[in-house]
């Protein structure tokens, strides 16, 4: 393969599985994972008329147990967990700032019931790690990374059903209880009602020495495998930022469409990132995260530059795709915070108009 | 290991050209080409009518992934175009060498071809690119 830096590159369990689908592997933060099976267009359609697979075993899950755990991501996360805490398997989504109220990653934290579970990014694994363990020093806490877990997110309208329809009964009665944004535990098993598609669903922890029977089960279902191709243009036609992208170290959540994510109060919480934050609330930013679209030929591209009338500021697109969904291209762009209904992107040597709209195109196989 | 055939010409940018019974010179890309693309979603082809040059871009094909230019490997007037692709450009991944094509040009100096890469020359060209 090309450009390949690395020496060793890492392989999920599913690795032989992927390679008998005839997946395209391909370097992705140091993990050898399929971009597609043929075509990622087609894998796309299965998700939002049926139902698709996708190997997320690369993304980091770390648990955070003992007495203080909760104070500890009360001060760590900028969304407060205290709203996940009067229910057992509750999920919730926040950034994890650095002191000038940056984005060191987005994740996904779920209440086990006394103790936590997160959800990080692969190729954020590192400075992740670090950063919760400095921080956790003051603390009564412990973070215990979780690799002998496998996380397959099974997802589409049908999907549910699908999983149901390979797992025995005491599975299935712990499905059927759970609500949107909400986990269970069944033996060693996570399930939750969570994703990155737009669609209902469910991602799946499991001990990586059952994954490939659950794997090859659900295949024989009819569960289409889907790589991270059509992973990327079902989470941006979702609007739904990916790291690296659409949000860093140097972007406040403010201007990446995560304000939903902050909890101001109480008032009193002192989390990492609250006292940039509250300054840049008080002073306004410069920017915000839209969503653009662009009904004429052509498919809008990440660092293409965005001009809005009548302002000396500049924009950028931060993701860009065709929309198999929609049948034209979408973005996610950082745009002045003037920005009216359209503004102007440079594409190969043109300027061309393009609608400026919420940042979220598609929800349940449906154009928003 | 992606199909080259052996009775065409190539480019390293991963073009092919066909010399017709009747003169005239078919242009598309490979199958290399669109297996590193990946889902084509629109193809801009030149007008038929107009000049194509060897080494100026004569048209884009776009995937989800990446835009690409397409070049010609003939200079000529080109008569006709593959207008099948303006409604299923998915035609250029499931038969890029065939149903695929882009372009005819009616070479102005067909010898140009002479120039480019035959079936060893691009297989040399893609394995030095990997």
């Amino acid at each position: 393969m090309g450009n390949n830096t690395s020496d060793v590159l890492q392989r999920t369990e599913l690795y032989a599985q992927h390679q008998a689908m005839a997946g395209k592997l391909v370097d992705f933060g140091g993990w050898e994972m399929p971009l597609n099976y043929g075509s990622q267009v087609e894998e796309h359609h299965k998700v939002r008329g049926e139902a698709g697979m996708f190997d997320v075993s690369h993304m980091t899950i770390v648990d955070i147990t003992g007495e203080d755990a909760k104070a500890f991501l009360q001060y760590l996360l900028a969304n407060d967990v205290e709203k996940i805490c009067s229910l057992k398997g509750k999920a919730l989504y926040s950034g994890m700032l650095n002191a000038e109220g940056g984005v060191i990653d987005d994740l996904i934290v779920y209440n086990m019931g006394g103790w936590f579970r997160t959800v990080v990014n692969c190729a954020t694994r590192e400075k992740d790690l670090a950063w919760m363990n400095e921080q956790a020093k003051p603390y009564q806490v412990s973070l215990t990374e979780r690799d002998t877990l496998a996380i397959v997110a099974v997802q589409g309208p049908e999907a549910i059903d699908k999983v149901r329809s390979v797992l025995s009964t005491e599975f299935t009665a712990a499905i059927n209880q759970l609500k949107v944004f909400q986990g269970v535990e069944v033996g060693e098993w996570f399930l939750a009602r969570t994703g990155y598609t737009g669609e209902d669903g469910l991602e799946v922890m499991l001990p990586n020495a059952d994954v490939v029977t659950f794997w090859q089960q659900l295949a024989a279902a009819g569960v289409a495998p889907c790589g991270l191709a059509a992973r990327d243009t079902l989470r941006l036609e979702a609007g739904m930022n990916l790291y690296g992208n659409d949000m860093d170290e140097s972007v406040s959540p403010l201007a990446a469409n995560m304000a939903w994510t902050i909890a101001w109060e109480p008032s009193e919480r002192n989390f990492i990132g609250r006292k940039a934050l509250e300054q840049q609330r008080a002073e306004g930013l410069s920017h915000k995260l839209v969503g653009l679209v662009m009904e004429q030929k052509g498919v809008l591209r990440g660092h293409q530059r965005v001009i809005v009338e009548g302002s000396e500021l500049t924009g950028e697109i931060s993701s860009g795709t065709f929309s198999p969904t929609l049948g034209y291209s979408i973005a996610l762009a950082r745009v002045p915070r003037d920005v009216g209904s359209t503004c102007l992107v440079e594409m190969r040597n043109k300027q061309v108009e393009v609608k400026v709209v919420k940042p979220v195109f598609v929800r349940n196989g449906k154009a928003v | 290991m992606s199909e080259i055939r052996s009775e065409l010409k190539y480019l390293s940018s991963h073009e092919w050209a066909r010399l017709e019974e009747d003169g005239t010179v078919t242009i598309g890309i490979t199958e290399h080409a669109q297996d590193s693309l990946g889902d084509v979603v629109y193809v801009e082809l030149p007008e038929v009518g107009s000049q194509v040059s060897v080494g100026e871009e004569a048209g884009v094909v776009e995937s989800v992934k990446a835009a690409s230019d397409i070049y010609s490997l003939v200079s000529g007037e080109v008569v006709a175009i593959n207008e099948a692709l303006e409604d299923e450009p998915e035609t250029v991944n499931s038969s890029p060498f065939d149903e695929g094509w882009f372009f005819r040009v009616q070479p102005s100096d067909v010898s140009e071809l002479d120039a480019a890469l035959d079936a060893d020359g691009y297989k040399a060209a893609i394995a030095e690119e990997e």
